[in-house]
């Protein structure tokens, strides 16, 4: 039963008639389900494998707008239906469900062309989203923490809610007027919900290619993006994979800052740190 | 003094589902309300809005778990690492009982995000009051099982599906949360009469009920939780306090959901019928 319920649906969201085997899905039905005086075997097989992908979709409707309106109902229906056949659920809460969209994105440029690009960022920035929305937020690290602290040999933890980002088009203000018409990201029931395609928008039109760094992060329990300087990617980022702040501070080498560099890092790390983005030592 | 573990939280009254687009009135309105349930994987997370939001509702009001993926009936063991967070929520919670569905939904790992029927078979009620025990056990809670609303039947049955859930519990020795609804978006799909269901429960293992509304369509019934519940649902509701009285009850509305007030309205009118009841139960 599983198999047909996870099978992908046929023209008009109906059931496959063939069964993977080459015979009738119907003849497969009716050996383990009762008919009864309204509805076939078939048919009422029919209901779970229609409403488990559904379902599905629904959830990655919810959060994933972005890519959807950016892709088009149609060619987003085609892409997650791809990608739940790559990578089914394996977690027990949907939250987890879209985990694995922006590893299938690159593995599968074909789905999202010609806006490969633009579809794989904003599927990041989404992504990011919901793990600011509920990742832990740990303890912050307080300046006291810090006293006697080894530049060359401190190195700092960033919050498990915390996403550093390098993109290619500006999908910040796209998203956050996008999230601002379609509302906030649904929870998980099994409650059946029915098939409720949204508005079609018009935001995508102001899309524009250009370098964008992004931090996404949570603070006071809302989710933030926070537009970052060339050079604070650079420095977060070396942070981030492990590197020490004196060996991290050297990778600012030859990039322009528009300040004494010195007071640069002070500024940042002092906005850091009242933002609690570090959470600890590694 | 409750007869038993499962019935004994009669002074819980009317809750109803705590749900996202509600969030901002209940925290900033603190309106009156029993209680509230969870669906507990929303918040078995580690941190982040939900559980900020959970903290602060456990300051004023109490909150019953309930869960949509353990997945009593799937055949595969339970998940050592799901039961080890539902258990720091249970925790955190305090949770009087903890409830889940009677069904199956993954298979090898592959998790289909469904309530989906089981076949009621003696073999299948074996193996699932084993893995309600071995749950229980782990989570040092009462558990209670909820009959799932279906849409297809399965030939190797052996039993009514409120047989099926008897034997389970007795097995088990757990509670059930009986959705009236449920009984009754299946007695419609499967041609039963749903007070025989009703008639058929033991009313000493009944801890909850949920009442909800439900979708009409030409040749079946789906159960939408995105309506108002209907008249013969409230009857039975009405027969199934007859026979359990007062019990801990509430209202699912987890789609198209209106305000914090219909809500709350609809599920409040449940008090007519818990009204008649308010010390013994009518045992019939």
């Amino acid at each position: 039963m599983a198999n047909a319920v996870m099978r992908p649906l046929g023209p008009g969201d109906r059931m496959q008639r063939k069964w993977i085997d080459g015979r009738l899905t119907r003849r497969v039905a009716e050996s383990f389900i009762k008919p009864n005086a309204r509805l076939t075997s078939f048919e009422r097989l029919e209901i779970y494998n229609q409403q488990y992908w559904f379902r599905l979709g629904n959830c990655l409707y919810k959060d994933y707008p972005g890519l959807r309106a950016i892709l088009g109902d149609r060619a987003f229906e085609k892409l997650i239906r791809e990608y739940l056949m790559r990578y089914p659920s394996r977690s027990y809460t949907l939250r987890n469900l879209g985990s694995r969209l922006v590893k299938f994105l690159k593995t599968a440029p074909g789905a999202t062309a010609p806006r490969r690009q633009l579809a794989l960022d904003i599927a990041r920035l989404e992504w990011a989203h919901i793990e600011a929305f509920d990742n832990e937020a740990r303890p912050p690290l307080e300046p006291n923490d810090l006293l006697d602290a080894n530049a060359a040999k401190l190195r700092l933890r960033l919050q498990p809610h915390f996403s550093l980002l390098k993109l290619q088009y500006v999908v910040d203000r796209f998203l956050i007027d996008l999230r601002k018409k379609v509302g906030l990201r649904g929870e998980a029931s099994n409650a059946i919900e029915q098939d409720h395609h949204g508005e079609k928008n018009k935001l995508t039109r102001n899309l524009k290619r250009k370098d964008n760094f992004l931090a996404v992060h949570c603070y006071q329990d809302q989710v933030y993006y926070k537009r970052l300087e060339p050079g604070q990617f650079v420095l977060l980022s070396a942070l981030q994979n492990g590197a020490t702040l004196e060996r991290a501070c050297v990778r600012l080498a030859g990039l322009k800052i528009s300040e004494d560099l010195g007071e640069a890092i002070q500024n940042w790390f002092s906005d850091w740190m009242a933002l609690g983005w570090f959470c600890g030592l590694k | 003094m409750p007869a038993n573990p499962f019935n004994g939280f009669t002074d819980y009254g009317i809750g109803i589902g705590l749900r996202v687009p509600h969030f901002d009135h209940i925290l900033s309105r603190k309106p009156a309300v029993d209680w509230f349930e969870i669906i507990s994987e929303n918040f078995m997370c580690d941190g982040g809005r939900p559980l900020e939001v959970l903290d602060r509702i456990l300051e004023q009001y109490r909150v019953v778990q309930h869960g949509v993926s353990m997945y009593f009936g799937s055949s595969e063991k339970l998940n050592r690492e799901h039961l080890k967070k539902l258990k720091r929520l249970v925790r955190r919670t305090n949770t009087p009982w903890l409830s889940d569905h009677l069904c199956w939904g993954s298979v090898d790992g592959r998790y289909t995000h469904d309530l989906l029927p089981m076949p009621y078979t003696f073999a299948a009620a074996k193996v699932t009051a084993q893995k309600i025990r071995a749950a229980r056990d782990f989570l040092e809670v009462p558990i209670c099982v909820e009959n799932v609303s279906s849409y297809a039947e399965f030939h190797v049955s052996e039993m009514t599906e409120w047989e099926f859930l008897n034997e389970v519990v007795e097995r088990a020795d757990c509670g059930i949360l009986l959705d009236v609804n449920n009984i009754y978006v299946s007695s419609r799909n499967h041609n039963f009469n749903p007070f025989d269901y009703v008639n058929g429960v033991p009313p000493d293992r009944v801890a909850q009920i949920h009442i909800a509304g439900h979708s009409k369509f030409r040749k079946y019934i789906l159960d939408t939780h995105d309506h108002p519940v209907i008249d013969p649902v409230w009857k039975l509701y009405e027969r199934a306090i007859h026979r359990v009285g007062r019990t801990a009850t509430l209202l699912e509305w987890d789609d198209r959901i209106p305000s914090f007030e219909e809500v709350h309205g609809e599920a409040l009118k449940a008090r007519q019928f818990l009204g008649h009841f308010e010390k013994e139960p009518a045992k019939t």
